[in-house]
């Protein structure tokens, strides 16, 4: 396959940068959209030009590293990670943008590659469970129902890639946000902080820089693990519910 | 050890020493704010459910209008006074306009401000219901005005009869500006219900996985009807069935 891909190019994080035009030849159908950018980079630094930057970990689609938007879709035509997107979903000959997330709280750090330390922060103020660590408990210590078991495994999917925030007009971590707090707050364990746990991820989230949600869906139609989009209203019933009774 | 500072921030982050109160909360935080827009905005859909029914009663010929009119001002009496019962109704109207308008201000430029830069390839997102939100909300504060001006201060009224809403209503829609006024602002109701139902029950957390098709169908149904229902009564005047 022979492509022309239009890349954003930028050198720094305060750096103006524009898309790029490349052309780039024997690319395999069976290849990965991130080994099709591997072999463009190989080119790149022959010519001696600067490789594309771009993230990628595990290559295996459970990682959440890699993250693009190409031809205006987060991760892609594929609803899956972009490392899991292979070559055989476009055409011989076909042009290809390729951007970084966009959203202010993601500033890009050069060319495909975003800070999405945000991330980090929300789940710091409060997408864990407080408790003694050591040895494993017995699998049965706490016995779990089986929809809270079902529900707190969909939400635990979330690889926080950044996809939602990419897909959403308003730049919303809302999605993110609230597979973490449903995770957590369906399980026993997680019930002690239930309260806390939502008001002050909610507050970092805001903190953050991230919009509102206008429930628009197309963060749930962009999660490549499909975190559905109900999430949301679970969470802010979680929100009210703990704002209604005094919070935290 | 990294993560002992975050279990002890954890821990101790009980929040006793200071509490902001919970509307203040609320009001500062997206989730909160869209909550108000939520609450105003359905308080809003059951005026308008009533609005549209009572309008219907123009069917049934300018006594039965009119009387309905009068009949709107004894409500609660003698308990309460003449036209006091309007009156509560229109400050608490006043007051989900000015919070539903307010929120969605501050909202929108903060969803602005978190996706500053465009995105180089351009592709339709979501539905005309939900991208038109933001200006169709502009259409109907600007509609209220002159709804307001029209029908219950009657300054723009070509007829002006006090206490006789069925002559105003006809003499108004007489005129073919006011006639597309009306029918381009109830267009906008019906597309901003369709998606504010919905989105509301999202933002009160009314809405899960089984429950999500009830509510889309119910929130079209809502559109439809409010706006067919409202729409009856220009269509009527234009006909000549109203005159």
């Amino acid at each position: 396959m022979n492509l022309t891909l239009r890349i954003w190019r930028q050198a720094g994080p305060d750096t103006p940068g524009s898309m790029t035009t490349y052309q780039v030849g024997g690319i395999s159908p069976d290849m990965s959209f991130l080994e099709m950018l591997d072999t463009l980079n190989e080119e790149l630094i022959l010519r001696g030009d600067a490789p594309v930057a771009f993230d990628h970990d595990c290559r295996e689609g459970i990682c959440g590293a890699c993250g693009m938007v190409i031809n205006g879709r987060a991760h892609g035509p594929e609803r899956t990670t972009t490392c899991q997107l292979h070559m055989r979903h476009f055409e011989d000959g076909d042009t290809i943008d390729v951007e970084p997330w966009r959203a202010a709280a993601f500033p890009v750090v050069k060319d495909l590659v975003v800070d999405r330390s945000a991330f980090d922060r929300i789940i710091g103020a409060g997408g864990y469970i407080t408790a003694p660590t050591g040895s494993a408990p017995d699998a049965h210590a706490t016995p779990v129902p089986k929809e809270a078991a079902d529900t707190a495994f969909e939400h635990a999917e979330c690889i926080g890639c950044g996809a939602c925030v990419a897909a959403c007009p308003n730049g919303s971590a809302m999605l993110f946000t609230s597979a973490k707090v449903v995770h957590l707050n369906v399980l026993p364990q997680g019930g002690p902080e239930r309260a806390s746990r939502v008001m002050n991820m909610v507050e970092a989230m805001d903190a953050e820089g991230f919009g509102g949600c206008t429930n628009t869906g197309e963060c749930a139609t962009a999660c490549p693990k499909g975190i559905p989009l109900p999430s949301i209203a679970a969470m802010n019933r979680e929100y009210l519910r703990s704002s209604l009774r005094g919070g935290r | 050890m990294t993560t002992v500072p975050t279990v002890d921030a954890m821990t101790t982050a009980s929040r006793t020493a200071r509490h902001p109160s919970t509307l203040a909360t609320l009001w500062r935080s997206t989730v909160g704010k869209k909550a108000v827009m939520a609450v105003s905005g359905l308080a809003m859909l059951l005026y308008l459910v009533a609005h549209m029914l009572g309008n219907l009663k123009v069917f049934f010929g300018p006594d039965d209008i009119n009387g309905y009119a009068a009949w709107l001002r004894t409500i609660g009496q003698p308990f309460l006074g003449h036209e006091w019962f309007l009156w509560i109704a229109r400050v608490g109207l006043l007051a989900a306009v000015v919070l539903h308008g307010v929120a969605a201000f501050q909202l929108s430029r903060r969803d602005l401000a978190a996706r500053p830069s465009k995105y180089a390839h351009q592709r339709r997102r979501a539905s005309y219901a939900t991208r038109t939100m933001r200006w169709g909300g502009v259409i109907l504060a600007l509609f209220i005005v002159w709804h307001i001006l029209d029908l219950t201060t009657l300054t723009v009224n070509p007829a002006a009869e006090h206490g006789r809403p069925y002559q105003n209503i006809v003499a108004s829609f007489g005129n073919w500006y006011s006639c597309v006024i009306y029918i381009v602002a109830m267009l906008a109701v019906g597309l901003h219900v369709r998606h504010g139902f919905w989105s509301a029950a999202q933002t009160l957390g009314a809405n899960n996985a089984r429950r999500d098709r009830l509510l889309k169908l119910t929130a079209n149904g809502l559109a439809l009807l409010l706006t067919a229902g409202f729409l009856s009564v220009p269509v009527a005047v234009m006909t000549g069935v109203v005159k």
